[in-house]
């Protein structure tokens, strides 16, 4: 009996190491979750020295070797200030929010898309990431935003989203035809101090930080924090919200979109998107 | 009998207790803060992009990097003491900070940790807040003309300048204190009141000049004189 016993009390103390040990060692991690992955540091470590830290830096705080060549600068993880989030401006974003950005890269800067690492790497990048800041230790990610259903596109809901950009003052640095060209653009500079250009619809279909229409609805309700582009959440209801996200489709003039084709269909936005419109042959003669 | 006693008792201890938690009127730090040196022109600020601002300024304004006055005297200064004094719980009356002809009011706005702040935006157009702390979060929202008051405060001590993206020649600063024994020098002049015996690091700070402290020692109800120069950078 005795031998039996001892014999049980070992297994149990062996069990017990196995379960509390790591749980103490780990005890002041983040927990990190993105997807079906479960995110460990210490393996984000390694990815990061291998390909990260050439732009954001062997502190995490953006001033990598290659940093001082980069028109937008890398991410200065030590600040924790992120443009594309699903939470409200200020707060962390959560760990969807990052997975995202890795996968999609950030258009129009030079952090690419990182396709190429899997999802479990991913996830191990962002539990490395976050020891850079002790904002994560004493911060929750803030409330992801609530994106209620889209509601049916109509010819009202895209001449009200006009309004809507017209009454917010987007103009004054989107423009008005949302070429990035408003009386305020050419002064806007980031919190890096670094002269940056407001968003240019017309030239494309990908905004900084995705390309559907709930993309564009989360970024104008959260800001891109670290940049001009201020959080309009609470300006804007959730309704109007889709309205000027069908407005702001129009303006993307080389882009076909339902929003587009319906815009062109009315009076008036035929006259505004020919006005728009540039004219001319593909070699440039004649361009007006 | 015991009654009687009792209230006498209660009396007693009532009165001894309002004798020991008086406060004393405290002392008082005051003096002058003034700059040597020539200051840098402050620059004309063209508001002909904002039509709704320009009009409301007879004769345009100028930055407010440095702003003097008669007898070499230097306004804006935070004077506050930053070693000595207890860190204080907020009030819960509201720091305002109002947007009005494209500027900031007042350009500098002393509050306390978790005081609320209230900006307002009483112009005819958008503004958007854009404050730029280092420790404190960043965050950057949009008031439209119209909506009410932003409701914000921070949790840390720090001065933090602010922006509006949409009028780049729009400055202000918010300075987070610790505690209640703060003053912006006016005219020159600044008072610190209601300070107990105690010693003190009294420190002032210019948006551009820097900072400069002094230590002083309060012994009971006196005024103590503390004068700062600051250098005049001619950029």
């Amino acid at each position: 009996m005795h031998t039996r016993l001892t014999k049980s009390i070992r297994i149990f103390l062996a069990l017990l190491a196995v379960i509390v040990l790591p749980a103490l060692t780990g005890a002041q991690q983040v927990q990190t979750h993105a997807g079906k992955w479960t995110g460990h540091a210490d393996t984000g470590k390694q990815l990061y020295f291998r390909y990260c830290w050439g732009c954001h830096g062997f502190r995490g705080d953006g001033t990598g070797e290659n940093a001082p060549y980069l028109n937008i600068l890398p991410r200065n993880f030590v600040a924790a200030t992120f443009k594309c989030r699903s939470t409200p401006t200020g707060t962390l974003p959560t760990d969807e929010d990052l997975y995202n950005t890795i996968e999609r890269g950030v258009v129009n800067s030079n952090m690419p898309s990182w396709m190429t690492l899997t999802g479990q790497n991913r996830a191990d990048l962002i539990a490395f990431i976050k020891t850079f800041s002790p904002r994560w230790m004493t911060e929750k990610p803030g409330e992801p935003l609530h994106i209620p259903a889209e509601p049916t596109l109509t010819v009202d809901s895209i001449k009200h989203g006009q309004a809507l950009f017209q009454k917010l003052e987007c103009w004054k640095c989107h423009g008005q035809e949302g070429r990035g060209d408003g009386p305020s653009a050419s002064t806007l500079t980031d919190n890096n101090d670094q002269p940056i250009r407001p968003f240019n619809f017309a030239a494309g279909s990908r905004f900084k930080c995705g390309t559907t229409n709930e993309d564009l609805y989360k970024i104008f309700n959260t800001g891109l924090d670290g940049t001009p582009m201020p959080s309009f959440a609470d300006v804007v209801k959730p309704d109007e919200a889709w309205d000027l996200v069908h407005y702001l489709r129009t303006l993307q003039v080389t882009h076909k979109s339902p929003e587009l084709t319906m815009w062109k269909s009315t009076k008036e936005g035929a006259a505004l998107e020919a006005a728009a419109g540039t004219h001319g042959t593909p070699t440039g003669s004649g361009v007006r | 009998m015991k009654n009687k006693r009792l209230c006498t008792v209660a009396l007693a201890a009532l009165v001894v207790s309002a004798i020991v938690y008086a406060r004393p009127a405290g002392g008082t730090i005051s003096g002058k803060v003034t700059y040597e040196g020539t200051p840098a022109k402050q620059k004309t600020i063209d508001m002909s992009k904002e039509p709704s601002c320009a009009k409301q300024h007879e004769t345009p304004i100028t930055t407010e990097g440095v702003v003097t006055g008669p007898n070499n005297s230097l306004d804006n200064v935070v004077v506050y003491i930053s070693a000595g004094a207890p860190d204080e719980s907020a009030p819960s009356q509201p720091a305002k900070f109002d947007q009005k002809g494209c500027q900031y009011l007042p350009h500098v706005l002393a509050f306390q940790v978790n005081q609320p702040l209230e900006i307002i935006n009483s112009d005819q157009t958008s503004h958007n807040i854009h404050p730029r702390p280092t420790i404190n979060r960043e965050w950057n929202k949009s008031q439209p003309p119209g909506t009410p008051p932003d409701m914000e405060k921070y949790d840390k001590a720090e001065f933090i300048p602010v922006k509006c993206n949409i009028h780049p020649w729009m400055s202000g600063q918010f300075a987070v204190m610790k505690n209640s024994h703060y003053a912006i020098s006016s005219g020159g002049s600044f008072t610190l009141p209601n300070l107990p015996p105690g010693k003190y690091t009294v420190t002032a700070w210019h948006e551009s000049y820097g900072e400069q402290s002094m230590d002083v020692t309060i012994a009971g109800s006196e005024t103590k004189t503390v004068n700062f120069v600051f250098k005049a950078k001619p950029y």
